[in-house]
């Protein structure tokens, strides 16, 4: 079975301006989602805060957890509940003071008790409690923008180590590329940023180097090939004989991203969407970011090439 | 070929264990045992404790003060005062005339306090020293990490992890645990036990206001009392050789505490009550007087009851903590993590169903577009899932949730390398080359970027487990293993078989 036929020449380099233009309004628009929002939708693992995911037998509606945990004062707490499966997400803010870590603690038993209380004890199904202290939290925030740049800077380091300057940047450029919409579709469906997401960004970064790796080596190749061709339709034709590679190979990490999104359950829905859009774009962008930008560079290099 | 095999029977044995949940009877000890699963998984608490080093520097402080104090008694330098506070002590001369032996006193006994030369006139400064203060930092925290491997280790769970974590913390984790609360109480107590003698008069100069609780042994209700107590510490719980909870007597039906001293604290104990029969002994725990009794009469032997507001539960508890020495200085949560039993079953239930409906389309995917080659591709998929976990095994790595999905990823990223290999073959095939050409030719060129692009995802990889924790590590582990025996199993294991074609079967053409 083939997908691509052989000698598929689609004008990848000529949709270019069209590529950028709409990358970049992308682009700004999740930045302006993210400026706009005041920063990405921390989970309690960089904002700080308790988490409790119970599950009530038999399922309850909302109102009754709510007015369960009304009785106790704990200031401005969220309760979410999962398409009517009796399990619920009850979000408590952060302790006011640092010494307050461990009454802050106290507030989930305080949380079971009242629920206890309410609808009686053995009903109440404590399925998680995550709860992170202020300190940790901005700790955590900080490791994790630093783990996100400095991969995408190793990556282009490393694509500049094999290939050249050029093709580092950009991979780089594409790399942020992915990351920002990732971003931003992460924030217009309003999924919570957490540990599993830093996971997810770096996968994405590590992935979608992957496509830039397999069409610059092929560029490479056909770089050496045939000297005579101008060098954008290298370029187009590199893209164009990897085209075949490069959809098996996402399509297969969709359809494994795709189980998890669907089977995986709650706790790695993020996860796997956030996966599913960095995955899409990254192949996208390596076929009409990162080789484009090889492209414009191409004068910059021969003027350089030319004063040596 | 005998590599591949050999690595095959490797891998199959390292995943015996897991297979039966334990390792078979006369299973050799050497041999891995099953895949560790993450807290997220089984279930259980993570905790993270700040030690609150800060605390134990300004206690340090107050003990040198007091230190100082005497000294300077015993020099006949008279204080009017001695106060420690924000990390400088102040001491105060009745005679400024006094003031070089106080200095003197101080650089010559005090080496962990440097003189600050800005006191005036009669007053004396000085502060720790920076060494001194690391010390007590390293200390206070190696003490704490001690004394709280200690409890968990009596608490009693199966194969907890205690752990220093960078400078202020120490990791606990406790699989499988029912009662994280009992647990988390019992870790974090300072469990500070003092013995003070209660004032002989409330308005006596320089008594201190303590709080105490007492609970009505008929109704239940506890009220919240206050002691007047004396300044002075007379003994500490460091002197305690041993803690046993006791269910009451018949007098007496509250559960108690009895204390056992060590040789030196008996003789402590002894002369203490000795000295002071007919007044009262207030015993406080963590700042907080839990009895008061009378002491009746001088008491040898070196044995101590503790009773107070409490039932047999709690009195298990104090004793276990007791037992376990104080912390040198209080620690608070800064980290939980719990995952109940349901939530990880329910996990570990809906990590193999999307392994399974995952895997099986990228297997029948292959097959389909492929052929021959798709089913080399999967053969080399299902070897490759066998060596991740086998790994995961052998290295005694932890499989977290994410781990899980990091073992999906790879099935549906894996096959990118056979993908590679196999576009390549074609290329090859329509260049009308033998069947031995398209082989080596496909397999030759799709090596640079399969490792270009495999060192790419794990070099992303390891920065993921610089940065990560817990579970999302537990992702960055499967992650890097499942990219090197991929590439292996794609590049070598596939190739194993092709050759084997070509020779024994004398293979024309590749189906590919």
């Amino acid at each position: 079975m083939e997908l691509i036929k052989p000698g598929t020449n689609i004008d990848f380099v000529g949709y270019r301006h069209a590529a950028v233009l709409i990358s970049t309004a992308l682009n700004i628009a999740a930045l302006v989602l993210l400026i706009a929002r005041g920063g990405p939708n921390y989970g309690v693992d960089f904002s700080g805060g308790t988490v409790m995911d119970i599950r009530v037998t038999p399922a309850p509606p909302i109102g009754d957890v709510r007015a369960a945990l009304a009785s106790v004062k704990l200031g401005d707490v969220t309760i979410q509940e999962f398409g009517g499966t009796g399990e619920f997400l009850i979000r408590l803010p952060l302790a006011e003071t640092e010494s307050a870590a461990a009454a802050e603690a106290a507030t989930s038993k305080e949380v079971s008790e009242a629920l206890d209380a309410k609808f009686g004890k053995g009903k109440i199904d404590v399925l998680r409690v995550e709860s992170v202290g202020p300190r940790v939290g901005s700790d955590l925030r900080r490791k994790a923008i630093l783990a996100v740049v400095f991969s995408t800077v190793m990556m282009g380091i490393y694509i500049w180590f094999r290939f050249e300057l050029r093709f580092g940047i950009g991979a780089a450029i594409a790399l942020i590329h992915d990351v920002l919409i990732t971003v931003g579709a992460l924030m217009l469906f309003n999924f919570e940023f957490d540990l599993t997401i830093v996971a997810a960004l770096l996968t994405i970064v590590g992935f979608s180097v992957n496509d830039t790796v397999i069409v610059s080596d092929r560029i490479r190749e056909n770089m050496r090939k045939s000297r005579r061709e101008s060098f954008a339709s290298i370029i187009n034709s590199s893209i164009n004989e990897t085209l075949s590679r490069t959809i098996l190979t996402t399509g297969t990490a969709i359809l494994v991203i795709l189980a998890l999104f669907f089977l995986g359950g709650n706790v790695i829905h993020g996860f796997a969407f956030a996966l599913l859009v960095g995955f899409t774009t990254g192949t996208y962008s390596s076929i009409f970011i990162a080789s484009p930008v090889v492209l414009v560079m191409e004068p910059v290099r021969a003027r350089v090439a030319r004063r040596k | 070929m005998g590599l591949v095999g050999g690595l095959i029977v490797l891998a199959v044995v390292f995943l015996v264990p897991t297979y039966y949940g334990a390792k078979p009877e006369g299973w050799p000890g050497f041999l891995p045992g099953p895949i560790r699963l993450g807290l997220d998984l089984q279930g259980g608490t993570h905790l993270v404790y700040t030690v609150d080093v800060d605390k134990a520097i300004a206690n340090h402080l107050e003990r040198a003060a007091e230190d100082l104090k005497n000294e300077a008694r015993n020099d006949q330098i008279g204080l009017n005062g001695v106060t420690a506070e924000n990390g400088v002590i102040t001491a105060t001369l009745a005679d400024p005339a006094k003031r070089d032996a106080l200095e003197k006193l101080i650089s010559d006994r005090f080496p962990n306090l440097s003189l600050t030369n800005d006191g005036s006139g009669d007053t004396v400064r000085a502060k720790m020293t920076p060494a001194s203060i690391r010390e007590i930092r390293d200390g206070a925290l190696d003490q704490s990490l001690e004394i709280i491997r200690n409890r968990v280790d009596q608490f009693g769970v199966a194969e907890p992890i205690v752990q220093r974590q960078g400078t202020q913390d120490v990791l606990v984790q406790l699989p499988g645990i029912q009662d994280p609360e009992r647990a988390k109480a019992l870790i974090g107590k300072t469990a500070l036990l003092e013995f003070k003698l209660v004032a002989k008069d409330p308005s006596e100069p320089g008594a201190i206001t303590m709080a105490g609780r007492e609970v009505d042994q008929v109704t239940g209700r506890v009220t919240r009392t206050e002691y007047k107590v004396e300044p002075r510490t007379l003994m500490t719980g460091d002197i305690i050789s041993n803690a046993l909870p006791r269910p009451g007597t018949q007098t007496d039906p509250r559960p108690y505490v009895e204390v056992e001293f060590n040789t030196r604290g008996a003789k402590i104990f002894e002369e203490i009550t000795g000295a002071n029969v007919g007044r009262r002994l207030a015993i406080i725990l963590d700042g907080v007087v839990q009895s008061a009794p009378v002491i009746q009469e001088r008491i040898g032997g070196g044995r101590a009851r503790i009773t107070g507001s409490f039932d047999f539960k709690d009195a298990r508890d104090l004793a276990l903590v007791l037992r376990t020495g104080a912390l040198p200085a209080p620690v608070h949560v800064a980290e939980e993590r719990t995952v109940g039993p349901s939530l990880g079953k329910d996990s570990i239930r809906q990590g193999i169903l999307s392994f399974a409906v995952g895997g099986g389309l990228v297997v029948v995917f292959m097959l389909v577009y492929y052929k021959v080659a798709g089913v080399l591709a999967d053969l080399a998929l299902i070897l490759n899932v066998v060596f991740l976990l086998a790994a995961l095994a052998a290295f005694g790595a932890t499989l977290s949730l994410p781990g899980i999905a990091g073992v999906v990823l790879t099935l549906g990223m894996a096959v990118d390398a056979n993908v590679l290999i196999n576009e390549r073959m074609r290329e090859e095939i329509r260049l009308g080359k033998t069947a031995r050409a398209v082989i080596d030719a496909g397999y030759e060129r799709a090596l640079p970027a399969i490792l270009d692009s495999n060192i790419t995802t794990f070099l992303s990889g390891i920065i993921l487990f610089q940065f990560g924790s817990g579970p999302v590590k537990g992702f960055a582990v499967t992650l890097c293993i499942g990219i090197v025996s991929s590439v292996f199993t794609a590049v070598v294991g596939t190739r194993v078989v092709y050759d084997f074609m070509l020779s024994k079967r004398r293979l024309q053409t590749v189906s590919v």
